[in-house]
């Protein structure tokens, strides 16, 4: 299994993708699933839609207000014993994390799913550091033990079929009995979740991602189905959440409208099983929870685009809808798109906080079909803004120059209509001519790309505009 | 925001898209018949030539707003202009207001313009067209992501074809799904687009149609190249040219005088 | 890093072009949980089930007991259970269930059942809503393999909002530790997209609902 961290290789990552039959299998398993299962969940919330709107101008309305809301968020955490933590990069972020595991001296962390965790590579930097990283999402647990990333927002563990789940857990599990039957899912899971019991137990420190961070109330939000996330934070004697700015929200009846959008555009459910809001460490007479509570606050490149034509993204909530939808995930899953974040969002998001000139064929990995920004619950015009990033690409010459003289080549007909017909004329004809009759050319070295999966329509071979003239 | 055509607008403009002034003449003619069965008389401003999609979509927003400075010029005289094209339709009403949007001169032209812009198959319905074609055939109808998300054409293409006497519509599985065509992404990453394509031939095929309509052209250049690669008889038309009955010419990507099984319907081209 | 925000902001503020900054929507609440003639606890027993979680009506707090002890016989389960130290649960009437064995406080990970209280019960999507206090340890909530939760009547609300509206705030007004919104028993679909029950908390989650007040 190989690890891919190379957007700019996205070409290659497909082309091995397209012939990996067990994430083809993986893939064509969660396709079928993830489309009718939101399907059927939004058909039976007739406000769906209007919900949306409500979520998009919601969202629009903290990042227009975003350095209020985060202040009045740390201190409302502050006034409940908590401590936040600004961390404008990855760096920072991880040496706070650090840090704080090193004031109890902890040997192990149990951790919830965070994708910032993933963004700042927390679990490699604690191994480094001596401090073991026990990873509790099933999905993510089970990559873990596979030295793999997630490929899927929600569903980590997405492109592995349930036969490498069982041979994964064989190799990783010292002390398990061969002859055992692992033969059906149900026995896998209650393999892991023993095995995981153990870690739950033992860790000094739980770490946590956020879904949202609420401004008023000083709390942070998990979504999960498992419970993982729960134990990781109330077992250990500190709670870190890890969270970036664009998650928090005014107060509790807007974290609602989220609620309502979120578990039905990622899983399909009415509501996810466990929602949890933490405020700050346990009370005095608390018989359990967290001695310690801390939110590390991630900027990590986010606010560099406020107020750009990228702003949308931040509206994101992560809740998977757009790869569950998007054709071209659906054939090359998530490693492709070589870092964190994959899909239409991941097209986003990696120019966005990787550069573009590391994530240069990503915009371009979409066919804009749309399909993404429709079922997207806070209507991120995905779309308008892959096609951004093409347009900052060709604008800072980052797209290939032969590509670029071709366009303006092109462009340059499409201006002068007389020569734009003569030339269409030309073309129409000569094409008619090659296909020699046929009706289609099976190759074409001017369309090798075109011509290597299917073949080329030839022209009628006068082109409308040349006949229209002559008709009247 | 569209603003429904008035049954009083007579004379309407064809912007008849690069692709089927290129490639499939055909479709225009389709579409004038169909417009002046529909009572309109048909202009095809002479000016046009592509809707600049390339350009946008590739990221060169200079040359897509001369692009589109230059559509605005030929067309923006007629007081309803009519596409054959969802994916081109869509780049004048909903595009063009966006690339022009902070120009004091063209901003208001091109939203102007935006207002006039329809699909062919969203016109004639709306305009209450009756068919009047035979063609026996069992049909299935691709929806152009254009079509369906920019334009919110979806009822319109099947009124009209279950008009068509002797040809019954099969609906294919998983409608909202991108044939992998994509304009230049089919080019750029020819593998992925490929796998695409075979999802959605696997669900043309499980219809049993023997007749891909769709209501775009670059779609269906696509489809039909798929298709015809993998030796299949499935004949594939544009929407157009069925409702028109005008199949005497052979089908897309193939040779010969049409399809036999409906060339006896064929009224013929003007 | 505040800085770079505002900068962002400054940003923003030339794009609107002296128009003001996004204001706040509305709320949209789900009008099935608030159309007149919604009857709230059918809509919450119709959603518990969906939410594959399980319910039995009872008529009197005395009744909840044998209703525990008939529960955990009917899934095989042992006859200890752990008890939330709060009065609603702690001060039932056990000895109508004399073969249950009974222990109160937090759990360590041992025990195999736990009864608790609820702060109210959600309708819209057949919610629990919990919270943590003194009397309320989570860890009851997470760890055993079967958690019982007992709801009066009037503990049943249609909305989110409504039931936020009962939590019980600090003495300053602020939020307790920890609120758990539970809809249903521990899941996961990590393998192959199967539902499976039962990934880290409760494989069985029941709702034991009192016809009476609590
Ligand atoms: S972009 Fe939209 S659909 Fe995609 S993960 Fe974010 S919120 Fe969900």
């Amino acid at each position: 299994m190989t690890v891919l961290h190379d957007s700019n290789a996205f070409k290659a990552n497909a082309a091995t993708a397209l012939h990996d039959a067990s994430l083809q299998e993986a893939l064509a398993i969660a396709r079928e699933h993830s489309i009718p299962t939101r399907a059927r969940a939004i058909e039976r919330l007739p406000e769906f839609e209007r919900l949306r709107n409500s979520g998009r101008d919601l969202k629009n309305h903290v990042i227009a207000h975003l350095d209020q809301y985060l202040l009045q968020f740390e201190q409302s955490v502050v006034a409940r014993g908590g401590h936040v933590h600004w961390c404008p990069d990855a760096g920072s972020a991880r040496a706070r994390v650090l840090e704080i595991c090193r004031s109890v001296d902890a040997r192990t962390v149990t951790k919830g799913k965070s994708m910032i965790g993933e963004e700042i590579g927390i679990n490699a930097f604690l191994e480094a550091n001596g401090i073991e990283p026990i990873e509790t999402d099933l999905g993510e647990y089970i990559i873990q033990l596979r030295r793999e990333t997630p490929s899927h927002i929600i569903g980590p563990a997405l492109h592995v079929t349930q036969a490498q789940v069982e041979e994964t857990f064989r190799k990783s599990h010292d002390g398990l009995d061969p002859a055992r039957n692992l033969d059906d899912p149900a026995a896998l899971m209650a393999e892991a979740r023993a095995h995981l019991r153990e870690g739950f137990l033992k860790a000094d420190v739980g770490i946590t991602g956020a879904n949202f961070l609420i401004a008023d109330e000083g709390a942070s939000v998990i979504v999960t189905n498992e419970g993982n996330g729960d134990l990781t934070q109330t077992l250990p004697r500190i709670h870190i959440v890890l969270a970036s700015i664009e998650k928090v929200v005014p107060d509790m009846h807007d974290a609602m409208t989220l609620l309502r959008l979120l578990p039905r555009s990622g899983t399909g459910q009415e509501l996810a099983v466990y929602v949890t809001f933490s405020a700050g460490p346990r009370r005095a007479a608390d018989l359990d929870g967290p001695g310690e509570y801390h939110v590390i606050l991630l900027d990590n490149g986010r606010s560099a685009y406020l107020g750009t034509e990228f702003e949308e993204m931040l509206r994101c909530i992560r809740c998977g809808a757009c790869l569950d939808h998007c054709p071209v995930y659906h054939s090359v899953g998530g490693h492709a798109y070589g870092w964190v974040y994959s899909g239409p969002i991941g097209s986003l998001l990696n120019p966005a906080l990787n550069g573009i000139e590391n994530a240069k064929p990503l915009p371009h990995a979409s066919t804009l079909c749309g399909r993404c920004e429709s079922v997207c619950p806070m209507r991120i015009p995905i779309p308008k803004m892959l096609r951004h990033w093409r347009e900052r690409e060709f604008a800072g010459a980052i797209a290939p120059m032969p590509e670029r003289r071709l366009i303006r080549l092109w462009a340059f007909f499409a201006r002068r209509p007389w020569l734009y017909r003569l030339a269409a004329r030309l073309a129409a004809r000569g094409l008619h001519l090659l296909a020699r009759g046929q009706g289609r050319l099976k190759s074409a070295p001017f369309a090798a790309g075109w011509t290597r999966h299917r073949d080329l329509p030839a022209p009628q071979g006068r082109t409308f505009q040349e006949q229209w003239r002559a008709r009247s | 925001m569209t603003s429904q055509p008035s049954s009083k607008v007579d004379t309407v403009a064809l912007f008849v898209t690069c692709l089927v002034d290129l490639f499939r003449p055909s479709i225009g003619f389709a579409a004038v018949k169909l417009l002046e069965d529909a009572g309109c008389q048909v202009v095809v401003p002479p000016g046009q030539t592509c809707c600049g999609q390339p350009a946008y979509n590739s990221g060169d927003r200079e040359s897509a707003m001369a692009i589109a400075q230059g559509t605005i010029l030929a067309l923006e005289a007629h007081p309803a202009i009519v596409v054959p094209s969802g994916s081109c339709a869509g780049m004048l009403k909903r595009h063009y207001p966006e690339l022009l949007a902070d120009d004091m001169n063209w901003g208001p032209r091109a939203r102007s313009l935006a207002d006039r812009v329809f699909e062919l198959t969203q016109y004639l319905a709306a305009r209450g067209l009756r068919i009047d074609a035979q063609v026996a055939a069992r049909a299935t109808y691709h929806d152009s992501c254009s079509s369906l998300r920019e334009m919110q054409v979806k009822e319109a293409p099947r009124d009209l074809i279950s008009q068509v006497r002797e040809l019954s519509l099969a609906e294919m599985a998983e409608t909202e799904a991108c044939c992998g065509f994509g304009g230049t992404f089919c080019v750029k990453f020819p593998d992925v687009s490929d796998a695409m394509a075979q999802r959605k031939v696997d669900c043309i095929r499980a219809t049993g149609a023997d007749l891909l309509l769709a209501g775009d052209l670059g779609c269906l250049l696509n489809l039909a190249g798929k298709l015809k690669r993998a030796g299949s008889t499935i004949a594939v038309r544009h929407v157009a040219e069925v409702l028109a009955g005008m199949t005497a010419q052979p089908a897309i990507g193939e040779s010969g005088t049409g399809d036999s099984r409906m060339g006896d319907s064929g009224v013929g081209g003007k | 890093m505040l800085a770079g925000i505002r900068a962002g902001m400054a940003r923003q503020a030339d794009r609107r072009r002296g128009a003001p900054p996004p204001a706040k929507p509305i709320p949209v609440i789900p009008a099935r949980a608030t159309a007149p003639g919604i009857d709230v606890v059918d809509l919450f027993h119709r959603q518990v089930l969906e939410a594959k979680a399980t319910l039995e009506v009872v008529a009197s707090r005395s009744d909840v007991p044998a209703a525990v002890a008939r529960y955990l016989t009917a899934r095989n389960a042992p006859a200890q259970i752990r008890l939330a130290p709060d009065r609603r649960i702690a001060d039932l009437p056990w000895a109508n269930a004399p073969l249950l064995e009974t222990a109160t406080g937090r759990s360590h990970g041992m025990d195999a059942t736990s009864v608790t209280p609820a702060v109210a019960a959600v309708a819209e999507t057949g919610t629990l809503v919990l919270q943590s206090s003194a009397e309320t340890p989570t860890t009851l909530h997470f760890l055993p393999d079967h958690h019982v939760v007992v709801i009066g009547r009037d503990q049943i609300v249609g909305t989110y909002e409504q039931a936020l509206a009962r939590i019980v705030r600090d003495a300053d007004g602020g939020l307790p530790r920890t609120i758990n919104f539970v809809t249903g028993p521990s899941r996961s679909g990590d393998i192959g997209k199967v539902l499976l029950m039962g990934a880290h908390g409760p494989k069985h989650l029941h709702v034991i609902l009192v016809d009476e007040a609590l």
